[in-house]
C-alpha cells in the first residue's frame, strides 16, 4: 500500500480568523482553529453509514449523564439512613426531579446500549486495525470506566439490589489469594458494605465520568489523527472521497441522535422502571438477601461468564479477561482486510458471536442452576474461542473478496446505476 | 465456504437448543391476571374517584399495620392525584396525631397533623412493628407497587417494550389481596402464615384482610373485595408514582417534538448530502 497516496485528515484548510479579537486570541491560544479543524473542516469518508453516528450519540449521552447527574447530586444524600429516602424526595418533591432521575437511570442503560452498538460496529468493520489500535484500546478503557461508574451509580439509591450488588461485586476481590480479605475490608472501609462504602462510591461515581470525559478527548484525538474507518475498510485516497465534517457528518449525526432520543424518551416517559429491578424499591436490608441477585441488563453477559466458572478466583479472572481481551483484538485478528463486507467467513462468525453475547446476557438473568449453567459454560467457551482461536485462524484460512481500489469504487459497486446517475448530475467538487 | 457456514449454523442451532431446554425448566408460579388500569398506556391518567375510594380503604383497613411514610397529606391535593381540596386535606391531616418536639421544656408532644406532615407510621419504631406481627414487619406501602412484580419471561418482556406494559406491580398486588386459598395437602405452613397462591413461597404472614361490604362506598361502586383490591392498589400506584400523569403528558409532547424534529433533520440531511456522489 502506498502511504503517500492516502488522503490524510491533516491535509485540509486551516482556519484563518478574520475578526480582530479572534486573531488576537488565535495567536495566544489557537483553540478556535483547533475546534475548526476538528469539527468543521475535518474530512470524513463520504461512505459512512448510520452505524458511524453512535460516537456522536455517545458524546451526547455522556453530556446528558453529567448534566442530570450533577443536578441529582445537589438533592441526594449519601448516607445509609437517608440515601433511599433522598432519592424518593427527588422523585416526589424536587421540581422535575422525576424526570432528572429517570433520565439519568435510563440514560445509563442507553449509554451502554449505544456503546455496545459502537463496539460491535468496530468489530464488524475492523475499525481496530492498523493504524487505529490505540483508538480502540482507549475505547476499551472507556468501557472499563463505564462499567465501574455504572456499578457505583446503581449502588447509590441504596435499595436491596444496590446493597447486594455492592456486596457481591466487592466480594469478588476476596478471591485474590492471600490479600483478598484485606483488600475487601479496605474497599468497604469496614467489615461489611456500609456507610463508608456508600460514601466512597458516591465520591467515585462523581469523579469517574470526568475521567471518562478525559479519555473520550484522547479517543477523539486519536480518531482525528488516523481518520475514521469506513464500511469499505479502505482509506480515502483523495479529497473527493471525503466530505467535510460540517455540515455533512454533523447533520447526519444530529439526525440519528434525535432518532436515538426517541428510543431514550420512550423508556424515560413510558417505561422508566422497565430496565430496573423491583427489589431496588425496597430499602437496603443487610439481613435479608433477595431471591436472585441480578445486575443491570448491561452487565448480564459478564455476570453469566463469572458464574459459568465453578472456581471463584477463576470466575473473576474470566470476567476480567472477557473485557481485557478486547484490548488485544487488533493483534488477535490476523486478517489484513478490515471490513466484514469483504470477509465472508468472518461475517458469519461475527453474527454467531453477537448471538452468543445476547445468549450470555439472557443466561445472566437466570438463576445459576441446572441447564442454565451448562449453557452459560458453552457460550462462555465460545466467547473466548472466538477471540483466541477463530480470529487468529480466520486471517490465515479465509479468502477475502477482492477489495475495492477506492471508496469511490466501493460506492459504485454497491449501487452502480444510482452512483453514475448522480455523478453525472452533480460533478464532483 | 459453504461448509463453514454450515458449521456456524450448527453451532448457533446447538446454542439455541441448549437455551430452549433451559427455558422449559423455569420455576412454577401463578401469574397474576391482567387488570385494565386507567393509568396504563401512553395516555394513562389516574381515576380521581378510584384514588379517593382507595385512600378510604387504606385509611380504614391497611393503615392499622402499614406505614405510608413517603407521602405527605398535602400530596392528596396535588394535581394528577386523588383531587382532594386543600380544605379537605387540612381536615384529613387534623385527624392524625403527630409526635412533634422537643418543645421549650425539652419534651415531645402530640399535636393534630398539618398538610405538610408525612403520614405517621403505625409503630413508634421498627422493632415495635415486628413485635406486633410475629416478627415480620408489615412493609411500608409508599412504593409497594414498584417494589413488587412478577417475572414476565421471554418473549413477553420483549413485547412489553412495544405495548408499554408496566403494571406488573399493581397486577401482582391486586392478585395477592385476593389470592388466599386453602393450602394444598402436604404443604407445611409456618406458624401464623396464610396460603396465598401469588406470594412467592406461598406462606404469607398477612391474613386475608378484605371482606365484602367492609368499607362503605358512596358513589355506587359495588362494595366487594375485587373492587376494594383494585381501588386500594390504584391508590398505592399513585402513592408510588405521584407524577405519572405529568410524566405521560410531557412524554407525548416530547415524542411529538422529537418525531417532527427528526423528520426535519432527515430532509435537511438529504439536502446537504445531495451534492455528494452516491447519496441521493
Amino acid at each position: 500500500m502506498n502511504e503517500n497516496a492516502i488522503y490524510r485528515p491533516e491535509q485540509h484548510a486551516i482556519y484563518q480568523p478574520k475578526n480582530r479579537s479572534l486573531k488576537w486570541l488565535e495567536v495566544r491560544l489557537p483553540i478556535l482553529s483547533l475546534a475548526h479543524s476538528s469539527f468543521v473542516a475535518y474530512p470524513t469518508p463520504r461512505n459512512l453509514n448510520y452505524w458511524w453516528a453512535f460516537g456522536a450519540i455517545l458524546s451526547f449521552l455522556l453530556g446528558a449523564q453529567i448534566v442530570t447527574g450533577v443536578v441529582l447530586a445537589m438533592h441526594y444524600t449519601p448516607h445509609v439512613d437517608h440515601a433511599f429516602n433522598s432519592v424518593e424526595h427527588i422523585m416526589r418533591d424536587v421540581n422535575w426531579g422525576w424526570l432528572l432521575r429517570y433520565a439519568h437511570a435510563v440514560g445509563a442503560s442507553m449509554f451502554f446500549l449505544a456503546a455496545y452498538v459502537h463496539m460491535f460496529r468496530g468489530l464488524y468493520y475492523g475499525s481496530y486495525k492498523d493504524p487505529r489500535e490505540v483508538l480502540w484500546i482507549l475505547g476499551v478503557i472507556i468501557l472499563l470506566l463505564m462499567i465501574m461508574t455504572g456499578f457505583m451509580g446503581y449502588v447509590l439509591p441504596w435499595g436491596q439490589m444496590s446493597f447486594w450488588a455492592a456486596t457481591v461485586i466487592t466480594n469478588l476481590f476476596s478471591a485474590i489469594p492471600v490479600f483478598g480479605e484485606s483488600i475487601v475490608t479496605w474497599l468497604w472501609g469496614g467489615y461489611s458494605v456500609g456507610n463508608p462504602t456508600l460514601n466512597r462510591f458516591y465520591s467515585l461515581h462523581y469523579l469517574l465520568p470526568f475521567v471518562i470525559l478525559g479519555v473520550v478527548v484522547l479517543h477523539v484525538w486519536a480518531l482525528h489523527v488516523s481518520g475514521q474507518n469506513n464500511p469499505a475498510g479502505v482509506e480515502p485516497r483523495s479529497k473527493q472521497e471525503t466530505v467535510p465534517f460540517t455540515p455533512h457528518a454533523t447533520i447526519k449525526d444530529l439526525f440519528l441522535t434525535v432518532v436515538f432520543c426517541i428510543l431514550y424518551a420512550w423508556f424515560v416517559f413510558y417505561l422508566p422502571n422497565y430496565l430496573g429491578h423491583p427489589d431496588n424499591n425496597i430499602p437496603a436490608n443487610p439481613s435479608v438477601t433477595p431471591t436472585h441477585i441480578v445486575p443491570e441488563w448491561y452487565y448480564l453477559p459478564f455476570y453469566a461468564i463469572l458464574r459459568a466458572v465453578p472456581n471463584k478466583l477463576l470466575g473473576v479472572l474470566f470476567l476480567m479477561a472477557s473485557i481485557v481481551i478486547l484490548a488485544f483484538v487488533p493483534w488477535l485478528d490476523t486478517s489484513k482486510v478490515r471490513s466484514a463486507s469483504y470477509r465472508p467467513l468472518y461475517r458469519q462468525f461475527f453474527w454467531v458471536f453477537a448471538a452468543v453475547c445476547v445468549g450470555l446476557g439472557w443466561l445472566g438473568s437466570k438463576p445459576a442452576e441446572g441447564n442454565y449453567v451448562l449453557a452459560a459454560r458453552v457460550l462462555t467457551a465460545w466467547y473466548f474461542i472466538h477471540f483466541l482461536i477463530i480470529l487468529p485462524l480466520l486471517g490465515l484460512v479465509e479468502r477475502p473478496k477482492p477489495l475495492p481500489a477506492s471508496i469511490s469504487e466501493a460506492t459504485l459497486r454497491k449501487a452502480p446505476g444510482a452512483a453514475v446517475a448522480s455523478g453525472a448530475a452533480a460533478p464532483e467538487r | 465456504m459453504s461448509g463453514t457456514s454450515k458449521i456456524c449454523a450448527l453451532a448457533l442451532a446447538g446454542a439455541l437448543a441448549v437455551l430452549g431446554i433451559t427455558a422449559a425448566g423455569a420455576e412454577e408460579s401463578e401469574i397474576p391476571p391482567r387488570v385494565e388500569w386507567s393509568f396504563a398506556g401512553p395516555f394513562g391518567i389516574y381515576d380521581e374517584a378510584q384514588l379517593q375510594r382507595g385512600f378510604k380503604i387504606y385509611r380504614e383497613v391497611c393503615q392499622a399495620c402499614h406505614a405510608l411514610s413517603l407521602l405527605s397529606f398535602r400530596n392528596l391535593a396535588d394535581p394528577g392525584g386523588p383531587g382532594f381540596s386543600p380544605a379537605q386535606v387540612k381536615a384529613i391531616a387534623a385527624e392524625y396525631k403527630i409526635t412533634d418536639g422537643p418543645n421549650d421544656q425539652g419534651e415531645m408532644f402530640e399535636r393534630p397533623g398539618r398538610p405538610a406532615d408525612h403520614f405517621p407510621s403505625p409503630y413508634p419504631n421498627e422493632q415495635a412493628g415486628r413485635a406486633a406481627h410475629n416478627g415480620v414487619l408489615p412493609p411500608d406501602l409508599s412504593v409497594i407497587t414498584k417494589a413488587r412484580g412478577y417475572e414476565r419471561g421471554f418473549p413477553w418482556f420483549v413485547f412489553d417494550i412495544f405495548t408499554q406494559y408496566q403494571e406488573e406491580g399493581p397486577d401482582y398486588v391486586v392478585a395477592l389481596l385476593q389470592g388466599y386459598e386453602n393450602p394444598p395437602p402436604g404443604f407445611s405452613m409456618p406458624e401464623g402464615a396464610q396460603y396465598n397462591k401469588y406470594f412467592p413461597g406461598h406462606a404469607l404472614q398477612m391474613p386475608p384482610i378484605l371482606t365484602d361490604g367492609q368499607v362503605e362506598y358512596t358513589d355506587g361502586t359495588p362494595a366487594d373485595v375485587p373492587h376494594y383490591a383494585q381501588d386500594v392498589t390504584a391508590f398505592l400506584q399513585w402513592a408510588a408514582e405521584p407524577h405519572l400523569v405529568a410524566r405521560k403528558r410531557v412524554g407525548l409532547q416530547v415524542m411529538i417534538f422529537l418525531v417532527v424534529f427528526a423528520g426535519l433533520l432527515y430532509f435537511t440531511k438529504k439536502k446537504v448530502w445531495s451534492s455528494v456522489p452516491g447519496h441521493a
